[in-house]
């Protein structure tokens, strides 16, 4: 660890927090429905949208009605992504010649981009064409990034409203999203990364001969318009097999720096948002730094394992920290901060291969997946988790003192905390369970491509990741398989729409309830004591949940790294 | 409920058309106009020919050339499509090697790799860098390091004094940018080309 390595790590944070403030402003704004600086601009575009489509922007709807409008939305995302891939052969935009994608693995990709999860089971370059990258793909990565952002902003609103049955129009705050918050800021980004180097062409992949004479072809695309939108949304599917480590998707130290940048600043406005709504931003910042300290503490502990490197590197004298798998560009610095980024936050894409990460450096990135992502997490996917854990936090509260918890002025009842249990506990249904099937499916297991406890730790990212929605991988793992694909599938689904559902059901439930004045017993929500407490539940129910897998993933392959046992 | 069909069909094609057609697009065109050769690629030519990307590394095997990092990008088998096989700086099939910090596999090819350089060049520590593949498989630059540490080799293929092939090192090698971001590097494949003019 050097002195250099500590200040872009404090360069980094210190940026986030200095953009949650503006951001927070626009996007409330946005979200209420009042005018800001574009809607010259875009206000007649987002008025044609709905007298085309038929919305009263006017009508909200209720939580269940905006749950069925955000599904519905997604069965039809789901047919264009599934049509374009199965059909890429017969579309335009298509120079390499890619054939058509099999059914399993196009139903995969398909619940994957739409889910937000964004896994990849298919190489970019080497599968998909530039018309499914574009309209299958950039299409979904805005919005199932808007979609995330939208639930959010209704269970805030769930949060700050008393005593009415709606919630906001589910088209609206879509169209909204997208327009005025999403676009703009792509627009602008993506030509940014060009001028790093991004590449951003229609044009065939391009056949070089090098100067020693050998056959290179050089896969290009419309990589920047894609790669922007993966990161502000925190999709994180590549365009490329290699993600965000590819020189092309993520050509210099600053390209790097912003995207991790990019990656973070939607989900940390949005706790400003959310302070903004229910009218205290302290709040916000409340929520935010229980974020931030379990942040941290994980980049501390990769950053540490990924400089000090391992046994058998040091045994064959080599110093420097563990560079299998990194580039040389970030260096390890800017690796292991990425790998804590993008899993805190939903994000999974990757600057470097988290399978050739140091065991403790590999497991920081899968507890933060574990914990659901509520670490900024996904664009508005982090905020609703991390509100679900506040619920059973104050629930927790309330139980040692006995009363009625209360939380921005709402009292957490029975209801709440019974679907803020579901939502966590689904997650560790899913990715333990598939898990525990997998390793006894001798087909399931012969995907590994290590041996020991990291072909197990493989697996256990792979079912963590989707069902996390968060997309990154051991990539070792062979996933293109009937089995995975299906598996993963599933858990991402029930990963996203089973959190989603009990959200809204919250959301719901509190914008009828009656608006509660704080009193001397109410438990204060915006200090020390409150996000220590909220940090405190997280950690026991994650460590309860799934401290055991761990056991027999990382930790023992730590112990065995340290002994130099190999396998 | 059923007035919420319309829009889930209408507003989603609208969305679709701008954000999965209209953007990209229109990227493409403004990026076209204003950044040429970073949209293309960043190509090298020469003599009318390309050969290569100035960001995507490319296989050195020569002595009289600085050899980027080991490469674990795979391409298909000629003679069994379903296989796959060792392609070096395969730039259509970007991937690392995937392999944990207890892979006896990945041990052993380190191992090997360190040896050959240690026979090739014991005054120097052997870089990490070298003998570690990339998370791409495509790694364009190495650690200023490793380029110091083959100095030798080169020079010796070549018949240059170490000294001029040291400063030409230096010349080409890049800081963090700002003086804080990232690490400093040298881009093999431009070290590469300024020794083929300095040789003529």
């Amino acid at each position: 660890m050097t002195a250099i390595g500590w200040f872009q790590i404090i360069l980094y944070c210190a940026i986030v927090v200095a953009l949650v403030k503006p951001l927070g402003w626009y996007m409330t704004r946005v979200f209420n429905g009042e005018a800001t600086f574009l809607s010259p601009v875009l206000r007649p575009v987002e008025r044609g949208f709905y007298w085309i489509s038929g919305v009263d922007e006017r009508r909200e709807q209720h939580w269940l009605t905006y749950t069925v409008a955000m599904l519905l939305f997604h069965v039809g995302g789901f047919l264009i992504i599934y049509g374009v891939m199965r059909l890429q052969a017969m579309l335009p935009f298509n120079p390499a010649d890619q054939a058509a994608v099999a059914p399993d693995l196009s139903f995969n990709t398909a619940v994957s981009f739409l889910t937000n999860t964004n896994w990849q089971n298919y190489g970019g370059e080497s599968t998909v064409s530039y018309l499914v990258q574009m309209l299958g793909l950039t299409h979904q990565n805005f919005l199932s990034a808007a979609t995330g952002i939208v639930l959010a902003v209704a269970l805030i609103r769930g949060f700050a409203r008393a005593s009415v049955r709606t919630i906001g129009n589910f088209w609206v705050d879509i169209t909204r999203c997208t327009l005025y918050i999403l676009l703009p800021i792509c627009i602008v980004y993506a030509l940014f990364l060009v001028s790093q180097g991004m590449p951003q062409t229609l044009g065939p992949y391009v056949d070089a001969t090098t100067v020693e004479g050998a056959k290179q072809t050089i896969a290009v695309g419309p990589v920047a318009s894609q790669v922007a939108i993966k990161m502000l949304g925190t999709n994180g599917g590549g365009f490329f097999n290699a993600n965000a480590a590819h020189p092309f998707e993520n050509p210099t130290a600053l390209s790097n720096f912003v995207q991790m940048l990019s990656i973070f600043v939607i989900g940390a406005a949005l706790t400003n948002v959310f302070g903004r709504m229910v009218g205290n931003q302290r709040q916000g910042w409340a929520i935010l730094a229980a974020m931030g300290v379990l942040f941290i503490a994980g980049v501390l502990v990769t950053y540490w394992s990924e400089a000090n490197g391992t046994t058998a590197l040091h045994a064959l004298g080599l110093t420097g920290g563990n560079m299998e798998g990194k580039e040389v560009r970030f260096g390890i610095v800017a690796s292991s901060l990425f790998a804590v980024i993008t899993t805190a936050a939903s994000c999974g894409a990757v600057n470097a291969m988290h399978d050739s990460f140091t065991a403790l450096g590999g497991m920081i990135p899968l507890i933060n997946m574990q914990l659901g992502e509520i670490i900024v997490g996904g664009v508005g996917a982090g905020l609703y988790g991390m509100l679900l854990f506040v619920v059973l936090a104050i629930f927790v509260a309330g139980l040692m003192v006995g009363r009625t918890p209360e939380y921005v002025g709402k009292k957490i009842e029975a209801r709440e905390v019974k679907m803020a249990m579901l939502a966590i506990l689904v997650l560790p249904l899913m990715y333990l369970g598939w898990t525990a099937v997998a390793v006894v499916l001798p087909s399931a297991v012969a995907s590994m491509a290590n041996a020991g406890p990291h072909g197990f730790t493989e697996v256990l990212y792979a079912f963590t990741s989707a069902t996390g929605n968060n997309g990154s991988a051991f990539a070792g793992l062979t996933g293109n398989t009937f089995f995975y694909n299906l598996t993963l599938a599933s858990s991402m689904f029930v990963g996203r729409f089973f959190m989603i559902v009990p959200a809204m059901a919250i959301a719901g439930s509190l914008a009828q309830k009656k608006s509660v004045p704080p009193s001397a017993g109410t438990f204060p929500t915006t200090g020390g004591l409150f996000v220590g407490l909220v940090v405190g539940v997280i950690l026991i129910i994650g460590g309860l949940t799934f401290f055991p897998a761990l056991a027999l993933g990382p930790i023992v392959e730590q112990l065995a790294s340290n002994a130099n046992t190999l396998f | 409920m059923l007035r919420e069909i319309r829009p889930a069909i209408v507003l989603l094609l609208l969305l679709t058309a701008v954000t999965g057609l209209a953007y990209p697009l229109a990227i493409t065109a403004i990026a076209g106009v204003i950044f040429p050769t970073q949209a293309q690629g960043s190509l090298i030519e020469k003599d009318g020919k390309v050969i290569g990307s100035a960001l995507i590394g490319q296989e050195f095997k020569e002595d009289k050339y600085f050899h980027g990092r080991p490469s674990a990008t795979l391409a298909p088998d000629p003679n069994d499509s379903s296989k796959t096989v060792s392609a070096p700086y395969n730039a259509a099939n970007s991937g690392g090697s995937n392999l944990g910090p207890t892979s006896k596999a990945l041990n052993d090819r380190i191992k090997e790799d360190v040896e050959k350089l240690k026979a090739e060049n014991p005054s120097q520590p052997v870089p990490i860098d070298l003998v570690t593949t990339s998370g791409s498989g495509l790694d364009p630059d190495i650690s200023p390091e490793a380029a110091l540490f083959q100095v030798p080799r080169v020079a010796k293929a070549r018949n240059l004094p170490e000294l001029q092939v040291r400063q030409l090192v230096e010349a080409n090698t890049k800081g963090r940018f700002a003086g804080v971001l990232g690490e400093p590097r040298v881009n093999v494949l431009a070290l590469n080309l300024a020794l083929d003019g300095a040789s003529k």
